[in-house]
């Protein structure tokens, strides 16, 4: 067997023994951290020596006074030394996920004949803007133990680790905040919606509304059979404002006062220029 | 023509903005109210977030009451010394409102207490608005014009009287503090100028006369709005001076149409239009109590970036 054969296979060999402890090990700290999985451009190879080379129609979104969304076409292909596997399918799962933030879920009750706002749940970390996007039913694409260690599907996305006592539906709050983020578009599910041609190459594209936060945007892309992730991939994106949307706002955290006292000289100034004007045009 | 708001951070048509800045502005210049009942709930509406909505709206209000005022000052209906006595208790007021705001923020439901301050006092000053000054509009309709003096109240008993030759008055500078006080505690709890509650008050309780009552108005609200805008951009960084922008430039341009236009009529009129308005904004705000909301949960971002 010649030497350029024989490496996959060693190193194959190698990761059979590796791999199943770096995953459970990875699996454990996203559930602890349950930040999006945030290594950069790490590529996992698996069992069956199937490997993730991605490409991005663009690695950074800048937010210009004009921006009005985005869209982002991720692209990529399956690079294998090996023949293709028999079944099952190979099947393709990619999540966007923005920047998280704890958010308050608040329901609103009637209480002496006016809605009031009664029970509230904290949920401890929830990303501002999350698509998951699949070659096929959720169901069969992904196991729930992979989902579960993964965190891929939108509700497993959402951290909260306990309503208050008093709340007993504390779900029906999770499910508001997705129901109300996906009337946003903010949060998407776009079931079959990633193109796969002869388990090889594969693409999609995901549009990005026009309320998104700055940060690190972060991409994953699993590769599942049997919906078991036996390859998976991640990468960033970085979401900026740039040029006058980023002066703005740096001087409005960094030197609050000057702000304030320019957005009142804007607004004198205008008041006097408009009578100013108006009076020139009456006379 | 979208437009990304740096500090919002959402996106919305500059024309639309630029309109709600018009109309809003045209009111202000009008009847001398600073419009910040009528801002905030607009911005809401379009998708700016609430905290964004009522610091921006307090800068938009300085602009579009600074171009009023000006209008005003040109035409001299603006009592400047009734101004700033009404201002030394507006400003005491507001320290207190902002104190008693806090306070009601530890003991959480402020939204639905500012939201019941707003009903119960746009209703009962809307209430009283419309039926004195549809009272007044039979009256001068069936005899002409009556020109008997102002009755004299309490107001007229207090010490350290003064004259404010401009609204024609020689009474104690006491009311005109405690109006001032009253005002600035509600405009910061409320969010607002103040001018729905100050116009009134100057009215009924002062006895001003209602040319000058608007010009002092807006000489007051700049002051309080402009304080509030400071603290909001200080403290909870929320103003947006991009969407101010957009606010401002419609609202000055309506502004100055809306002096002209509240100079046409008749002061009975514009009372009876301002007090159709505070109702009808009253109206919607308890509708919002009573009615059963279509999304009965609603989201709050905590801290960010």
């Amino acid at each position: 067997m010649p030497a350029r054969r024989l490496c996959p296979v060693l190193t194959a060999l190698a990761l059979a023994l590796a791999v199943p402890a770096l995953a459970q090990e990875q699996g454990q700290e996203a559930s602890k951290t349950l930040e999006p999985i945030q290594q950069q451009d790490v590529q996992e190879q698996a069992l069956d020596g199937e490997q993730i080379v991605v490409g991005l129609s663009r690695d950074r979104v800048a937010i210009t006074t004009q921006f009005d969304g985005s869209e982002i076409l991720v692209f990529g292909a399956v690079k294998r030394q090996a023949p293709i596997p028999e079944s099952p399918p190979l099947e393709v799962v990619m999540t966007i996920a923005g920047p998280s933030t704890p958010v308050l879920v608040r329901k609103k009750e009637r209480r002496f004949g006016i809605w009031v706002n009664t029970q509230a749940v904290l949920v401890d970390a929830a990303p501002s803007f999350y698509t998951v996007a699949t070659t096929g039913p959720m169901k069969q694409v992904l196991s729930d133990t992979e989902d579960l260690r993964w965190r891929i599907s939108i509700p497993r996305a959402i951290r909260s680790v306990g309503a208050p006592s008093n709340v007993l539906d504390s779900e029906s709050f999770t499910e508001a905040l997705i129901r109300i983020r996906e009337e946003d578009d903010l949060y998407q599910e776009l079931v079959g919606k990633v193109a796969l041609d002869e388990e090889t190459l594969f693409r999609t594209a995901i549009s990005m509304p026009s309320a998104l936060t700055e940060g690190n945007y972060h991409i994953r892309i699993f590769l599942t059979r049997g919906g078991e992730i036996v390859s998976h991939y991640t990468t960033t994106i970085d979401v900026r404002k740039v040029g006058l949307e980023r002066f703005l706002f740096t001087l409005s955290r960094q030197q609050p006062l000057a702000y304030g006292l320019m957005s009142l000289a804007i607004a004198i100034a205008a008041g006097w220029g408009a009578s100013a004007a108006f009076r020139a045009f009456k006379r | 023509m979208q437009i990304y708001l740096p500090i919002a951070e959402v996106s919305v048509n500059a024309f639309l903005v630029l309109g709600l800045g018009g109309i809003v502005g045209v009111l202000s210049g009008m009847f001398g109210v600073g419009g910040g009942f009528l801002i905030t709930p607009l911005l809401f509406f379009i998708g700016v977030p609430p905290a964004v909505a009522v610091a921006t709206g307090a800068n938009q209000i300085v602009a579009s009451s600074f171009s009023g005022l000006l209008a005003h000052l040109q035409r001299k209906t603006v009592d400047l010394k009734m101004g700033v006595v009404l201002l030394i208790g507006g400003i005491v007021g507001a320290a207190i409102g902002v104190f008693v705001f806090n306070y009601l923020k530890s003991q959480g439901q402020v939204d639905l207490f500012v939201r019941l301050t707003y009903v119960l006092f746009l209703g009962v000053v809307g209430g009283l608005m419309f039926i004195e000054s549809l009272s007044a509009l039979r009256r001068s309709k069936r005899a002409p014009v009556s020109t008997e003096r102002r009755k004299r109240n309490w107001v007229h008993t207090m010490p350290f009287k003064t004259r404010f030759k401009t609204s024609a008055l020689y009474i104690s500078v006491i009311p005109p503090i405690l109006v001032g006080l009253l005002v600035g505690i509600l405009a910061a709890i409320m969010g607002v100028g103040g001018g729905f509650i100050m116009v009134p008050a100057m009215i009924y309780i002062l006895g001003m006369p209602t040319k000058v009552v608007v010009g002092t108005s807006l000489f007051q609200i700049i002051f309080v709005t402009a304080f509030t805008t400071l603290l909001h951009a200080t403290t909870n960084y929320t103003v947006d001076v991009m969407l101010a922008v957009l606010l401002i430039l419609g609202g000055v341009i309506g502004a100055q149409f809306g002096t002209t236009l509240g100079l046409r009529l008749k002061a009975e009129q514009l009372r009876i239009l301002l007090a159709g308005l505070v109702i009808a904004v009253c109206f919607k705000l308890a509708l919002d109590l009573l009615i059963q909301p279509a999304e009965l949960y609603s989201l709050t971002r905590i801290g960010g970036h």
